[in-house]
C-alpha cells in the first residue's frame, strides 16, 4: 500500500457548462503538512476546494480525505474537515460565542462540550473581549478569525482555507498569517489557496501551482523561486561615468545577464536569499562607485507564471 | 444517531438560531406587529360601511378571517428572504460542509418562521377582538380554523424556501417572495364574494387554494357549516409540503455560494 495522504486528488475533472474548471487535477497532501494552492482567478483553486469539501461532485477522477472518498462517503468526510471559504461564513445576527456553539452543536458535540470549546477558541483567536457582541459590528479581520475558529470547533484533521486573506487590510493580513502559522505548528493539515506568492511563500511548506484547471508545477517555495530565476536586483548609481566599472563589478555577482535600464540604473536576476545586497553595496563602494539605491524585487505571481507557462497570470473570473 | 433523530436535532438547532435573534431586532418586531393591525383597521373602516355580504350581518365577521389568512400567507415570505440571506453570505457553504442533515437548514428556517407568524397572529387576533370581532362557534372550531390557516402558511413557506434558494440575491428574494402574494390573496374570497367578480375571474378565485383555506377558516370562526373546505384545504397544505420539501431540499443540496 502506498503512503496515506490527508488530502488526495487523482485526475479530477469538473466542467461547468462549457468551461472546464478542473482538467485532471492531481494533488497529494501528507498528514500534518501545510500546502498552498497558488494560481490566478479562475485557475480552479476554489473548485478544487469545493470538490474536496463535498460541496460539488467531480465529473471524473477521485478525491479523498484521510483515504475516504468524498463522493461515496460525504458525511464521513464532513466530520473530518473544517472549511473557511472566501466569504466569512458567520451569522452576523449572532454573537461570536453563539456562532461557535451553534456550529459545534451541528457537529453533534453536545452543548456543554461545544460551549467549552467555544470558550477556548475565543481565547486562542483573541476574540474573548468581543465574545458576547453581535458579529455585525466586527471588522473584516475579526470575522475571518471567528470563521477559522468555527472551522476548528470539532478538531478537524484537515483545514481548508480558501483565500484566507483576500479583502483584508495589510494589518489584518499579518494577523491572519500568525494565526495560520500557529495552526501549522499544532500539526493541523492545512490546504490553503491564494493568489499571492508572498503568502504561499510565508505559510506553505509546499506550493502547488495551478492554471487553467491543471497543476503546472509543484515544489517548495525555494524550488519554485529558483525555477523562476529568483529575485531581481535593481541598482542605481550616482554618476553615469561609473557605468562601466559598475557593470564589471555586478556581472559576476548576478545569476544572469545585467540589463541596462538607463545610464545609471541596472537590473539583473539574483538567487534570492544569498546576502547579495550587502556584498553588492560593499563591492561597488570598494570600486569607488557612488550607490544611490539598491532594491531587490521578489518574484511575483506574474513572474512565476511567466517562467512556468510563458504567459502572465490571467485575471479570469473564478468559476463557482 | 439515526437519520430522523439527526434531522430533528439539527432542525431544532437551526430554528433556535433564527428565533434567538427575533428579540434583537426591535424595529422589525414593531413593524411586523403594526402591519397586520393596520390592515385590519384600514379594511374594516374603509370598506366596512360599503360592503355587505349575503349571509353575514356584519362585514367584519366576513373580512377579519380573510385578513388573518392573508397576513399569515404574507408572513411566509420571510422564508425566502432568510434563506437567500444565508446563501448570499456564504453560510450555505459552511452548512453544506458540516455533517448535518441536509433538510434541517430549511426545516429550521420554516419552523422558526412559523413561530414568528404565530406571534403576529396572536397580536392580530387581539386587535380584531378590540375592533369587535367575535367567534361565532366553539373555541375548538376557532382552534381548528387557526390550525388550517397556520398550516397553509407553513406549506407556502416551503414554496418560499425554493424561491429563496433559486433567486440570486436577497433583493430578488424580497420581490419574488412577495409579488405573487398579491394575486394569490386578492383574487380570492378573502375580501369580497367571488360571485361579484367578472365570471372568468370568479372561476380563478374559486379554484384558488387560498379561497378554500379562507372559506374553511371563516366558516369555522363564525360557527357556520364548513362542508368539504376543511378537508380540501388540509390536503392542499399537506400536498404542498410534500412536493416542495422534496424539491427545495434537493435544490439546497446543489447550491453553493457564487
Amino acid at each position: 500500500m502506498t503512503e496515506r495522504f490527508a488530502v488526495e486528488m487523482r485526475g479530477v475533472v469538473k466542467r461547468f457548462d462549457d468551461t472546464l474548471a478542473l482538467n485532471g487535477v492531481d494533488l497529494a497532501v501528507p498528514t500534518g503538512a501545510v500546502y498552498g494552492l497558488l494560481g490566478p482567478n479562475g485557475a480552479g483553486k476554489t473548485t478544487s476546494v469545493k470538490v474536496l469539501t463535498t460541496l460539488i461532485r467531480p465529473d471524473a477522477g477521485m478525491a479523498t480525505i484521510d483515504g475516504i472518498d468524498v463522493v461515496a462517503q460525504p458525511d464521513d468526510v464532513r466530520r473530518r474537515i473544517g472549511l473557511t471559504g472566501q466569504y466569512a461564513a458567520v451569522d452576523e445576527r449572532l454573537t461570536a460565542r453563539e456562532n461557535l456553539v451553534y456550529v459545534g452543536r451541528l457537529f453533534h458535540l453536545g452543548t456543554t462540550e461545544a460551549r467549552l470549546r467555544a470558550g477556548n477558541l475565543l481565547d486562542r483567536f483573541d476574540l474573548a473581549d468581543s465574545a458576547d457582541r453581535v458579529v455585525k459590528g466586527f471588522s473584516g479581520g475579526m470575522r475571518r478569525r471567528l470563521d477559522i475558529a468555527m472551522s476548528l470547533i470539532a478538531h478537524p484533521s484537515v483545514l481548508f482555507l480558501d483565500e484566507p486573506t483576500t479583502g483584508l487590510d495589510p494589518r489584518s493580513r499579518l494577523g491572519m498569517w500568525d494565526v495560520i502559522e500557529d495552526l501549522a505548528a499544532d500539526g493541523t493539515t492545512v490546504l490553503l489557496t491564494t493568489q499571492y506568492l508572498e503568502e504561499a511563500d510565508r505559510l506553505a511548506e509546499q506550493i502547488v501551482v495551478i492554471d487553467h484547471g491543471q497543476v503546472i508545477a509543484e515544489g517548495s517555495p525555494d524550488e519554485l523561486k529558483t525555477r523562476t530565476g529568483g529575485a531581481l536586483l535593481q541598482v542605481s548609481i550616482a554618476r553615469a561615468e561609473n557605468r562601466e566599472v559598475a557593470l564589471s563589478v555586478l556581472a559576476p555577482m548576478c545569476s544572469g545577464r545585467v540589463e541596462i535600464r538607463d545610464d545609471r540604473t541596472f537590473e539583473a536576476p539574483i538567487v534570492a536569499g544569498d546576502r547579495v545586497v550587502p556584498s553588492v553595496i560593499r563591492a561597488l563602494d570598494d570600486a569607488g562607485v557612488d550607490v544611490l539605491d539598491v532594491v531587490v524585487r521578489r518574484p511575483s505571481l506574474d513572474d512565476v507564471f511567466l517562467a512556468l507557462t510563458g504567459h502572465a497570470a490571467s485575471g479570469e473570473e473564478e468559476q463557482s | 444517531m439515526n437519520r430522523l433523530k439527526l434531522t430533528m436535532h439539527d432542525s431544532l438547532v437551526e430554528a433556535e438560531r433564527h428565533l434567538r435573534v427575533i428579540p434583537r431586532n426591535i424595529e422589525l418586531l414593531i413593524f411586523a406587529t403594526i402591519q397586520p393591525i393596520m390592515f385590519l383597521a384600514l379594511f374594516a373602516y374603509v370598506f366596512g360601511g360599503s360592503i355587505s355580504i349575503p349571509g353575514f350581518d356584519n362585514y367584519d365577521q366576513f373580512l377579519m378571517p380573510g385578513i388573518f389568512s392573508q397576513s399569515l400567507v404574507f408572513g411566509s415570505a420571510f422564508t425566502s428572504i432568510g434563506l437567500a440571506e444565508d446563501l448570499s453570505k456564504g453560510l450555505v457553504d459552511r452548512l453544506r460542509s458540516l455533517p448535518m442533515s441536509r433538510s434541517a437548514v430549511i426545516i429550521g428556517r420554516t419552523v422558526s418562521d412559523l413561530v414568528r407568524n404565530l406571534l403576529t397572529f396572536c397580536v392580530m387576533l387581539t386587535a380584531a377582538f378590540l375592533l369587535g370581532f367575535r367567534f361565532g362557534g366553539s373555541i375548538l372550531e376557532a382552534l381548528i380554523a387557526t390550525g388550517l390557516l397556520v398550516l397553509f402558511s407553513y406549506a407556502l413557506s416551503w414554496v418560499q424556501a425554493l424561491i429563496g434558494l433559486t433567486v440570486s440575491s436577497v433583493e430578488a428574494a424580497n420581490s419574488a417572495g412577495f409579488i405573487w402574494m398579491f394575486p394569490l390573496t386578492f383574487v380570492s374570497s378573502a375580501f369580497v364574494d367571488p360571485s361579484t367578480m367578472p365570471s372568468w375571474l370568479e372561476v380563478v378565485a374559486n379554484a384558488n387554494p387560498f379561497t378554500v383555506v379562507t372559506n374553511a377558516a371563516r366558516a369555522l370562526y363564525n360557527g357556520l357549516p364548513v362542508g368539504n373546505d376543511a378537508w380540501i384545504s388540509l390536503l392542499w397544505s399537506v400536498g404542498l409540503i410534500v412536493v416542495f420539501s422534496m424539491i427545495a431540499t434537493r435544490k439546497f443540496s446543489q447550491s453553493t455560494s457564487s
